[in-house]
């Protein structure tokens, strides 16, 4: 008698999904430093790093070798279980926040089982995303405290007041599209896309805000402030060294890569191939998983280099630019936009 | 009314900025725009070791102590590179050359110890112009990088030039350009109508 069941099958799948996401998270990180110096040495007429394997290929793990050895210092005023906490704090909310992300279309198996290629298909899908990022900033926050350093507290505090004046455009931008599904689920949403059109041929200003506060969520220029290396000397990780550096340095990337997750699902129609009717080819259930995924990752590596490319292009903002831009012009923008579409959609619908 | 004096002069604007203008994204783009036609353009740099850029025929590397037609060294030991050079980066000791030894030193007095340290040499050339037995000349050849400063301290076998008889095809790759090289200098530098 079976007073509990169990499906095993389901877990085995699920925790397949589940590493295969965190290895890739990884490799997509490891190469992104990669992708950063390389696009940093180009727009610079440079030729970047070409020494460790073909091309350079290897230099990432050169590069994560070198911060695994290295003396680990932690420093004797510090408050020691907060300094270990915050770096990994930072990396299990940068991990935990592709849980939602619909990474191809579901994979259909010969006995007729459906496997969704997402970890979790949660009806509040982007509000969980959301609320992970908002826990994001305990890792800035907690290790720029606990490090006992002037620099790395200022770095906090202003980390922390960017990610609050950004969460609130990035939210209003988004119910705009919330708007348009009527679904908070990530699954749906791409549905909608697939049937609709994606969400950006109506909501680019939208776009553009949350691109905008994308950028200040993952702390990447123009919005690096939290690490402004010629004011803070190097703001919440100052007193950090290897691998605890590392895994700050590296989370940073892994919110790279997922907010440019989110940005290809929401606004560009996740893994929906464009231009074409796929479902007229005829293929098996398979290669449609394959071919859809590589779409998907075809377009995070976009967004990846927009990230790059922005990065080498412009200056940090000073903080009260920052603070303006934030809340009396993205804000505003923001309402204007969801207002617009709300009205658009009442009057579709009489 | 202030002077001009070139026609180069800008007028500072200090309009307060649009709302377009505030933010940014206008100029941003312009500024993304500038930097992705860097990504196609041609490297400044070049991949150093494999490849390098052709220097000038009187341009001054590393020093190569130098041998007569028939193998035989040039230095005497005079030292008067040693007090030639500015940076003080030449050290010699002198030996008398014994019955025998005829086929390995050209005259009777020669360097038995011979040291240039590269790390304080400056590269000016002035032992090449102060050697009387044009036993030292400065090659083409760039300083090779090294771990320890032990390694800068070149001794005379680091300097000699390979055997012309023995040798032959080294001595000529060492020999490089010289032989242009001295031509250009035997051409006088200044115009002796002035």
């Amino acid at each position: 008698m079976h007073l509990l069941v169990i499906d095993w099958w389901l877990i085995l799948e699920k925790s397949l999904l589940i590493f295969g996401i965190i290895g890739l998270s990884f490799f997509i990180a490891m190469y992104t430093t990669y992708a950063e110096r390389k696009v940093a040495a180009w727009l610079q007429d440079r030729r970047g790093p070409n020494r460790a394997g073909p091309f350079g290929i290897f230099q990432p793990l050169a590069d994560g070798g070198k911060l695994f050895f290295k003396e680990e210092i932690i420093p004797l005023a510090s408050n020691k279980p907060l300094f270990i906490l915050g770096p990994a704090l930072a990396m299990i909310t940068a991990l935990l926040t592709s849980t939602v992300i619909p990474w191809a279309t579901p994979f259909i198996t010969k006995g007729g089982d459906v496997i969704a290629m997402q970890v979790a298909d949660v009806d509040m899908g982007i509000l969980l995303v959301f609320s992970i990022v908002s826990v994001g900033v305990y890792g800035i926050m907690i290790g720029g405290w606990a490090s006992n350093n002037k620099f790395s507290l200022m770095a906090a505090i202003r980390g922390a007041s960017q990610m609050v004046s950004y969460e609130l455009p990035m939210g209003l931008a988004l119910i705009a599209v919330l708007f348009m599904t009527g679904s908070l689920k990530m699954s749906e949403i791409v549905g909608n896309q697939i049937e609709n059109g994606w969400h950006i041929i109506y909501q680019p200003l939208g776009f553009i805000i949350f691109f905008v506060c994308a950028l200040a969520e993952c702390n990447r220029t123009p919005f690096d402030l939290p690490e402004a290396e010629n004011e803070l000397n190097f703001g919440y990780h100052q007193e950090y060294s290897s691998m605890k550096l590392g895994f700050y340095l590296f989370a940073e990337y892994i919110n790279m890569f997922i907010s440019s997750a989110v940005m290809a699902t929401l606004y560009f129609g996740g893994y929906d191939i464009p231009f074409v009717n796929e479902a007229s080819w005829g293929l098996n259930s398979f290669w449609m998983t394959v071919i859809s995924f590589s779409v998907l990752m075809a377009k995070i590596s976009f967004f990846l280099f927009v990230f790059l490319w922005i990065r080498w292009t412009i200056p940090r903002f000073r903080y009260d630019q920052l603070m303006n831009l934030g809340w009396k012009k993205l804000i505003p923008l923001a309402l204007l936009n969801m207002i617009i579409t709300a009205a658009v959609i009442l009057l579709l619908k009489k | 009314m202030s002077v001009q004096l070139t026609n180069r002069a800008k007028q500072v604007d200090r309009k307060p900025m649009t709302f377009l203008e505030s933010i940014y994204l206008w100029n941003i783009m312009k500024g993304m725009a500038i930097t992705i036609s860097h990504l196609f353009r041609k490297k400044a740099t070049i991949n150093y070791p494999e490849q390098t850029r052709s220097v000038s025929k009187v341009w001054r590397g590393l020093h190569v102590l130098n041998r007569d037609a028939e193998g035989r060294e040039n230095c005497t030991a005079c030292g008067l590179c040693a007090v030639a050079c500015p940076a003080e980066a030449i050290t010699m000791e002198a030996a008398e050359r014994l019955p025998g030894e005829e086929h390995l030193y050209r005259e009777e007095k020669y360097a038995a110890k011979y040291e240039i340290n590269m790390l304080r040499c400056i590269f000016c050339g002035l032992c090449e112009e102060a050697c009387p037995k044009d036993a030292i000349y400065l090659s083409q050849t760039i300083a090779p990088s090294n771990y320890a400063r032990k390694g800068f301290i070149y001794k005379k076998g680091d300097l000699l030039i390979p055997h012309p008889v023995n040798e032959p095809e080294a001595y000529q790759k060492a020999l490089g350009e010289k032989a242009d090289n001295n031509k250009i200098k035997k051409e006088p530098t200044i115009p002796e109508t002035a």
